[in-house]
C-alpha cells in the first residue's frame, strides 16, 4: 500500500472572466459591433478551452495558485477560508469533475465525492429507484447496493414511502435518504463538501455522527465547511486557503483558532476623532466598542464577560438629564435585549464635554452567535431624541468546540446561563418533604 | 460500528489515476466503462421510466407517433403526390422508413441535449461522461422495439412476409446505433461548449428527414442523378438502413448492398470521430456547463 492515498502537486486552476466591454458611442458602431458578435462569441467561447498556465491575462482568474498538499491513508484533513477562497474547485479537482490548469493531483484508492446530497435524484422515480440511481452515480454496483439496501433504507427511516415518488418527498425525508445512500458507500478517500450542513439539528447530528463513525474505519477524508463544529470534530489537520492560496496549515485546533480570530474580531470597534465623528446637532459619536472583560482573551465565549462601551462628546450648554440606550439582536433578527442606563433607576446630568458609558454583560449569560448592536440612541430629558446611530457593532461569542472542551460545546437556545441546580439522589421520601 | 465491509467485489474500480492538463487520452477506456455499466443501466432505466410519467396514453405514445407519421406521408406524398414507393403500399414503405429514422432522429434530439441537461450531474460528480449521450441513444430502442410491433401488424395485414434477408436485420440495426451514438458524441459535446447547437437542431432533424429516402425511394435518386449520385448518396449511413430494412422485411427488391457497406464505413467514421472530439473535449465539460 502506498504511503499517500492523495498527492496534490502544484496545482493551479484559471476560470476566464467576463471584462466589461467598452459602450458604443455610435448607432453605426453598435450595429458594426452587433454584426460582428459572431465572431467574437467564438473567439470566446474558443478560448474556455485554450488559456494555458504561462498566460497572465487580465481576463483570467486565478481560483487556486500553486496548492500542493499529501493525504495518507486513513487520515483526515478539513479545508476552511472565506467564501471565493478556492475550496469548492479545489475539491472539485480532487473529485475528477474539472480538471487542473497546472500540476497535478495522484489518486490511490476508491475516491467518492459528495459535493452535494442526493446528487442525479429524479422525482419522477420512487424512493427505491433513486436509491440504485444514486448509489450507482456514486459508484457503487448494483451487486453492491443490494447487499446494502436495507441498511441503507433503515438508516434514512423512510421505509414507508420507499416505493413512493420522490417528489412527493417532503425535503426532509429526501435528505436522509440521499446522505443514507452517500453514507453507505466504501470508499478509501471520502470529499465532502458543505453537506453536513443540511437539514434540521437532528439530522445533521446523526449525519455528523456516522462520518465521524467512517472516518474512524479507516477512510481517509478531505472535508470543506463553514461549520467549524463539522471540521474540529472529524478532521485532524486543516488548510486554510486564501485567494486560492494556502495561507496555514497545521492542527486544526490552531488554524481554527488562528482562522477564527482573524474574522470575528473585525467590526467590535469603531472610533473617530472628534472632527470626523458621526454627529447630530447636539451630540458626536466618538467611540463604540464591545470587547472581552478580560484583556488578552481574543475571542468571546458564553462563559466570558464582556462589556460594551461609547463614547460620546455632547455640544449642548445647558445641563440635562440623558439616558444611552441600545439594542442587541442576533443574527436571525431576534432582539436579545435592551441595555439602557434609564433601567438603572439613577440620573446621569450632562453637560457640554465627552460622556463615556461602559455596560458591563456577565459571564453565563448569552449563547454562541453572531450579534449586532442594531440601534444606539441618546434620549434628553427621558423624552427627546438627540442622537441615533443603526447597526453600529458586530461580534460574535464563539461556542466552537475547540473553545469548549468539557463544556458540551454548542447547545441549542438564546441564552445559555449556568443556573443553580439544587439535586438529591436516592433519597428517602420524608427527607424530600 | 465498523462499516467497511470486506466486501471484494468493489475492488473492481480502477484506483490509481492522475488528474493532470494534459491532452493524454484513450478512446474508450473499456475498463472503466465495465465498471460503470450498472449506472448505464440505470441510466437508461430513468429515461425510460420516466419518458411517459404522468401521461394517460403512456406507452402508447411510442406507437401513436409514427403510426400519424405514415397517415400524413401516405396521404401527401402518396396519394397526392404519387411519389414513388417501388411497387409497395405506401403506408407499410414509408413505415418501414419511419421506424428506423424515428429511433435515429430521436436519438439525435435526446443525446444533444444530455449533456446541457446533466450540467447539475456534470459539476458534482465523475463518472465515465461519455455515458451521457449513449443513454438516450439506448433508451430510444425501446421505442423502436414497440413500434416494431406495429410494422409486423402491418406486414401481416398487407400479407407480406419477410425475406431471408431479414437475417441481416441486426447488422442494419448496429449501423443505425453507431451512426445515432456518433453523431450524439458530436452533437452533445458541441452543445455543450457552443449552445447555437440547441437552436438549429430542429432544422438539422428535418433537413435529415428529408435527405433520407423516408417518403421517396433510394432508387429514385439512381434514376435521376445516376449511379456516382447514388453511391455518393450512400455515405448518409440511414440511406442504407432505411434501403436496407424495406429489402430485408419487405421484399420486393434486392438488398442494396453497396449502400449498406458504404452507410457502414461512414458510420464507424462517425463513431471513431464524435467519440475521439467527445474524449477531447470532456475535460472542460464541468467548466463551461
Amino acid at each position: 500500500m502506498p504511503n499517500h492515498t492523495i498527492e496534490v502537486n502544484d496545482v493551479s486552476k484559471a476560470f476566464l472572466i467576463g471584462l466589461q466591454e467598452s459602450r458604443k458611442e455610435t448607432l453605426g458602431a453598435a450595429i458594426f459591433s452587433w454584426v460582428r458578435s459572431p465572431v467574437k462569441n467564438y473567439n470566446i467561447l474558443k478560448r474556455l478551452n485554450t488559456y494555458n498556465y504561462s498566460e497572465e491575462s487580465e481576463d483570467l482568474f486565478w481560483a487556486l495558485r500553486n496548492v500542493s498538499f499529501k493525504l495518507g491513508q486513513g487520515e483526515t484533513l478539513g479545508i476552511i477560508g472565506n467564501n471565493g477562497a478556492g475550496k469548492s474547485t479545489l475539491l472539485k479537482i480532487i473529485s475528477r469533475i474539472t480538471n487542473p490548469t497546472h500540476g497535478y493531483v495522484e489518486v490511490n484508492g476508491r475516491v467518492s465525492s459528495l459535493l452535494e446530497v442526493g446528487t442525479g435524484f429524479h422525482s419522477e422515480l420512487t424512493g427505491r429507484e433513486n436509491v440504485y440511481l444514486n448509489g450507482t452515480i456514486l459508484g457503487m454496483s448494483r451487486k453492491e447496493i443490494d447487499k446494502k439496501f436495507d441498511a441503507i433504507v433503515d438508516f434514512s427511516e423512510v421505509e414507508k414511502f420507499i416505493d413512493t415518488q420522490v417528489k412527493k418527498y417532503s425535503t426532509g425525508m429526501r435528505l436522509r435518504l440521499a446522505f443514507s445512500v452517500a453514507a453507505f458507500l466504501e470508499p478509501d478517500v471520502m470529499i465532502i463538501d458543505e453537506v453536513l450542513a443540511v437539514g434540521d439539528a437532528p439530522f445533521r447530528k446523526k449525519s455528523l455522527t456516522k462520518m465521524i463513525e467512517v472516518a474512524k474505519g479507516g477512510t481517509s477524508v478531505i472535508l470543506v465547511s463553514h461549520n467549524p463544529l463539522a471540521v474540529q470534530q472529524l478532521c485532524k489537520n486543516t488548510i486554510l486557503l486564501t485567494h486560492g492560496r494556502i495561507t496555514d496549515f497545521g492542527a486544526t485546533d490552531e488554524v481554527m483558532q488562528r482562522y477564527l480570530g482573524g474574522v470575528t474580531m473585525d467590526r467590535t470597534i469603531q472610533e473617530w476623532s472628534l472632527e470626523e465623528a458621526p454627529s447630530s446637532d447636539d451630540v458626536k459619536l466618538i467611540k463604540a466598542e464591545v470587547r472581552p472583560s478580560s484583556p488578552g482573551v481574543p475571542v468571546i465565549r458564553p462563559g466570558d464577560g464582556f462589556e460594551f462601551e461609547f463614547v460620546f462628546y455632547f455640544m449642548f450648554e445647558e445641563e440635562c438629564d440623558v439616558t444611552v440606550t441600545f439594542h442587541l439582536n442576533d443574527e436571525y433578527e431576534n432582539l436579545v435585549f435592551i441595555g439602557s442606563t434609564a433601567l438603572t433607576n439613577l440620573k446621569y446630568i450632562a453637560g457640554k464635554g465627552y460622556f463615556k458609558t461602559v455596560c458591563r454583560i456577565p459571564p453565563d449569560l448569552l449563547n454562541g452567535g453572531t450579534f449586532t448592536v442594531t440601534k444606539l440612541f441618546v434620549l434628553r430629558n427621558y423624552s427627546e431624541l438627540i442622537y441615533e446611530h443603526n447597526e453600529i457593532l458586530s461580534f460574535e461569542i464563539t461556542s466552537d468546540y475547540a473553545y469548549e472542551h468539557g463544556n458540551n460545546g454548542r447547545i441549542d437556545g438564546l441564552l445559555k446561563p449556568k443556573l443553580d441546580w439544587e439535586v438529591k439522589a436516592n433519597v428517602e421520601t420524608e427527607m424530600m418533604l | 460500528m465498523n462499516i467497511r465491509g470486506s466486501d471484494m467485489s468493489i475492488s473492481r474500480r480502477p484506483t490509481k489515476f492522475r488528474i493532470e492538463p494534459g491532452r493524454k487520452w484513450k478512446l474508450l477506456d473499456l475498463k472503466e466503462l465495465a465498471y460503470y455499466k450498472d449506472l448505464l443501466y440505470f441510466f437508461v432505466l430513468r429515461d425510460f421510466t420516466v419518458q411517459f410519467k404522468q401521461t394517460v396514453l403512456g406507452f402508447l405514445w411510442a406507437v401513436i407517433n409514427p403510426v400519424f407519421q405514415m397517415v400524413v406521408f401516405s396521404v401527401i406524398f402518396g396519394k397526392l403526390a404519387e411519389i414513388s414507393s417501388d411497387g409497395i403500399p405506401y403506408p407499410i414503405f414509408s413505415f418501414a422508413a419511419i421506424l428506423p429514422f424515428n429511433y435515429f432522429s430521436q436519438s439525435l434530439t435526446g443525446a444533444s441535449g444530455s449533456l446541457v441537461g446533466s450540467a447539475s450531474l456534470l459539476t458534482k460528480v465523475y463518472f465515465p461522461r461519455i455515458l451521457i449521450p449513449i443513454t438516450p441513444v439506448l433508451s430510444k430502442l425501446v421505442d423502436f422495439a414497440i413500434a416494431f410491433v406495429i410494422l409486423i401488424f402491418m406486414m401481416l395485414y398487407y400479407s407480406i412476409s419477410p425475406t431471408w434477408n431479414i437475417l441481416f436485420l441486426p447488422l442494419l440495426i448496429i449501423i443505425m446505433i453507431l451512426s445515432a451514438m456518433g453523431m450524439g458524441m458530436w452533437l452533445s459535446s458541441l452543445a455543450i461548449q457552443y449552445r447555437d447547437v440547441k437552436f438549429a437542431l430542429s432544422y438539422i432533424t428535418t433537413l435529415l428527414m428529408y435527405t433520407a429516402p423516408v417518403v421517396f425511394p433510394a432508387s429514385l435518386i439512381l434514376e435521376k442523378f445516376g449511379n456516382t449520385a447514388y453511391l455518393l448518396y450512400g455515405i448518409y449511413p440511414m440511406v442504407g438502413v432505411i434501403e436496407g430494412f424495406r429489402a430485408a422485411l419487405l421484399g420486393f427488391k434486392p438488398m442494396p448492398w453497396e449502400l449498406i457497406a458504404i452507410g457502414a464505413v461512414s458510420s464507424i467514421i462517425l463513431f471513431v470521430t464524435g467519440g475521439s472530439y467527445f474524449k477531447r473535449t470532456e475535460r472542460i465539460f464541468a467548466d463551461v456547463a
